[in-house]
């Protein structure tokens, strides 16, 4: 009824008024951008639930509530980013496909963030902030080539975790008198010492797909080489290359050198294998020290995986700014935390993890991070599949499911061969 | 306003709250569609819709998505006709993989609700002392949520803890296994299943004791039928109905298991654990192929309708 009466003079004062209002507002709010104004709720998404990744989390939160004490956060931690049940990212999903996005998520820097976020337009480029914090000058151009998409920059990252690793009992390796296998056919001879003693050389946990597909990736790169294994997830490298078959083929092998119940081991006992002197050596990213160090275990090495020396298989955890936030403000302020040299020092010496940034002050970190650091600096970077920055979900869960076919029956390379093919040409890799 | 006025003096005339459509159409609206009748399709009307919409609606679209090529974010309806069906069935290792976990896990799962359920009930239906007690017992894991039933049997039954454990203290090493782990884990998961569902199977059947006439049963003895005979031929056939119905409950359950497999192994190490509703909410949420999804959901809707549909002609021959 109202809407059809001619405009009245009062309420066109009172609609300019609010008009007038809200302008003031949000160039309040604007002006407010990064000072310790800014307030509401800051919802942040992330799968830290567990030890030192919730103590990493912490600390960086705490950075935040010391620089913006008016901002509330809110936790929205969940489980499972990557193991089987995904359950943080289904949720994101729901949430980032009706509309509703929290104000930033964790998520790995890559195939997880280009292939849903920015192909479907949900994210705003984030160019602004790196300008106005100078994080253009402070990270590894190797990251920002990663955060760039169609020439503009999607997300903050705040560390930097490595895929390959091999990591050893010391005393083990001491009893055979061994070094750290440096290929795949090293560590063949090294496992056959061991089992001649009746040990298990390699932990592997495949009751759930995941784990031998990160183990498995390292073979490839060995016979495949950095480059090639980079450009099978822009077209340039054909996944019927012979040489990923020379992976698979190893990939089989090796599991004759697994602990014998590698079937029913969960991703999570593997630490404890090692630690108990159940297995020599394991393939692992490094938030293992971490692990190592709660449970007050010492006696470990590490070293290049095998057949990777000088490759470092890189993923970032990252944060960026969803379209249609509620506290853009918020969440912006977030972002610069996360960027911040502050901020990544307080997060990363908990998680085991080193810093994105590249002026970060090193006497904080312990002695495996400072080799990381410096192996970050001078090695060849790449992305990985299992961890999501190399390619998108879809394909990894496939390449996942695949190897964990092949780790279960033992039996067809060629199969197994096939079927990667096959999921790769489902991913459109290049297209 | 208007209308809740009009209303409450209709009421107050006494011809309830459907009164002014029936006298606005006078002659016109058919005869028996008045009074408490239609009063009880109008109060009824908002669940009809809501149940129209949010439950038929969306299975309607859900075949409709299986018919199309839907995959990755962005919504697509292009029409490729059985093509994702075809997939499933002749190309697709995982999902063959599936069927055969359903048929183990349905064996497993219903005879051990269905035969632990009905000796539970006719061992409480002998009057025996604290028979609420153990009702209770019985009755209450049905009370747990699937999730932390799942969460409880993964670790009793992880391999180098839990039962087994108990096996070796008890010195019956042989009986150790590897359970979900197993390449056999489907029946394990049905174990745990079993566990939660069998109390209510037991609830049903005591029920259905309890409706049994006695006079009957003791005509039945008078003529010389011992308990075996008795239960054979009297009882267990009175109770067909019972079982019937647990049957279709029970088979749906088999369908759709979800939330135990989450909790205990998921797909498990080659798909030993996968089943249908998993292998769907994996294709949805992990690798976004909606119409792969869709698909998975169309048959398992179908397969349901398998067990519903006659259980439901039975039911409208029984009240007629």
């Amino acid at each position: 009824m109202d809407s059809r009466k001619p405009i009245s003079r009062r309420s066109f004062i009172k609609a300019a008024a609010l008009g007038a209002a809200s302008t003031a507002l949000l160039a309040a709010c604007g002006s407010t951008t990064g000072g310790s104004k800014a307030s509401g709720k800051l919802e942040i998404f992330s799968w830290w639930t567990s030890g030192g990744e919730v103590e990493a989390l912490n600390g960086l939160y705490n950075v935040f509530k010391s620089k913006y004490p008016n901002i509330e956060i809110v936790n929205s931690a969940i489980a499972g980013g990557t193991s089987s049940g995904g359950d943080m990212k289904a949720v994101l999903q729901t949430r980032m496909m009706g509309g509703d996005p929290p104000e930033s998520f964790q998520v790995h820097l890559g195939g997880e963030l280009i292939d849903p976020y920015l192909v479907n337009n949900l994210m705003e480029p984030v160019d602004f902030i790196y300008d106005s914090e100078g994080f253009r000058k402070v990270f590894p151009k190797g990251v920002i080539d990663v955060a760039t998409y169609k020439g503009h920059l999607y997300a903050v990252p705040v560390n930097i975790h490595r895929a390959n690793v091999l990591w050893y009992n010391t005393k083990m390796l001491a009893d055979v008198g061994v070094q750290p296998p440096a290929t795949w056919e090293d560590f063949i001879t090294v496992a056959e010492k061991f089992k001649a003693k009746g040990l298990p050389a390699l932990a592997v946990a495949e009751n759930a797909p995941g784990f031998y597909g990160q183990v498995t990736e390292t073979m490839i790169i060995q016979y495949l080489g950095a480059d090639k294994f980079m450009n099978l997830f822009n077209g340039g490298t054909s996944w019927s290359e012979p040489a990923i078959k020379q992976g698979l083929t190893m990939a089989l092998k090796v599991l004759d050198y697994a602990n014998k119940d590698y079937l029913s081991t969960a991703w999570g006992d593997v630490n404890d294998l090692m630690i108990g002197q159940k297995v020599a050596m394991m393939v692992q990213g490094d938030w293992t020290p971490g692990v190592f160090w709660s449970k007050g275990f010492k006696d470990f090495g590490w070293a290049d995986a095998p057949g990777c020396k000088d490759i470092y298989q890189a993923l970032s955890d990252s944060f960026g700014l969803p379209k249609k936030v509620k506290n853009r403000d918020a969440a912006i302020a977030w972002l610069k935390v996360c960027g911040s040299k502050e901020g990544q020092d307080a997060f990363n010496p908990a998680k085991g993890s080193i810093p994105a940034r590249t002026d970060a002050d090193v006497s904080k970190y312990s002695d495996y991070q400072k080799w990381a650091m410096k192996q970050w600096t001078t090695n060849k970077i790449i992305p990985s599949i299992v961890h999501g920055s190399a390619a998108k979900l879809s394909f990894m869960t496939d390449y996942m499911n695949i190897i964990n076919q092949l780790a279960a029956k033992k039996t067809d390379v060629d199969t197994t061969f096939a079927n990667l093919q096959k999921a790769a040409a489902n991913a459109n890799f290049g297209k | 306003m208007r209308t809740s006025e009009s209303s409450t003096t209709t009421i107050a005339k006494g011809g309830g709250i459907a009164a002014p459509l029936t006298t606005l159409l006078g002659k016109y609206w058919p005869k028996d569609w008045r009074g408490d009748r239609l009063t009880a399709f109008l109060v009824l009307l908002p669940s009809i819709i809501a149940v129209a919409i949010f439950v038929y609606g969306f299975i309607l679209w859900t075949f409709r998505v299986s018919f199309t090529n839907w995959s990755g974010w962005t919504a697509t309806y292009d029409f490729v006709g059985l093509e994702n069906w075809k997939q499933l069935f002749l190309n697709d290792e995982r999902w063959l993989i599936d069927l055969r976990n359903l048929v183990e896990y349905a064996v497993v799962f219903m005879t051990l609700c269905i035969v632990m359920g009905f000796l539970m009930a006719a061992l409480l239906n002998q009057r025996v002392k604290g028979e609420s007690f153990f009702r209770t017992v019985f009755v209450f894991p049905f009370a747990v949520s699937g999730i932390v039933t799942g969460v409880t049997w993964r670790w009793l039954m992880y391999p180098p803890a839990g039962i087994n454990l108990i096996f070796h203290y008890l010195g019956l090493d042989f009986l150790q296994n590897k359970w979900y782990a197993a390449s056999y884990g489907t029946m394990a998961v049905a174990l745990a299943g079993a566990w939660q569902f069998t109390g209510y199977v037991m609830a049903l059947y005591l029920a259905g004791l309890r409706g049994i006439n006695a006079e009957l049963l003791e005509a039945a003895q008078i003529d010389g039928a011992g308990t075996w005979n008795l239960y054979r031929n009297v009882i267990i056939p009175m109770l067909s109905p019972v079982t019937f119905t647990a049957i279709v409950l029970t088979g749906m359950g088999s369908i759709r298991v979800f939330d135990l497999v989450v909790a205990i192994s998921g797909s498990g190490a080659g798909y030993t654990t996968d089943t249908m509703a998993f292998y769907m909410f994996q294709s949805i949420f992990q690798t976004s192929r909606f119409a792969l999804g869709g698909t998975i959901a169309a048959f398992m809707v179908v397969l349901s309708a398998f067990l519903v549909g006659p259980y439901l002609m039975s039911m409208r021959r029984e009240v007629e």
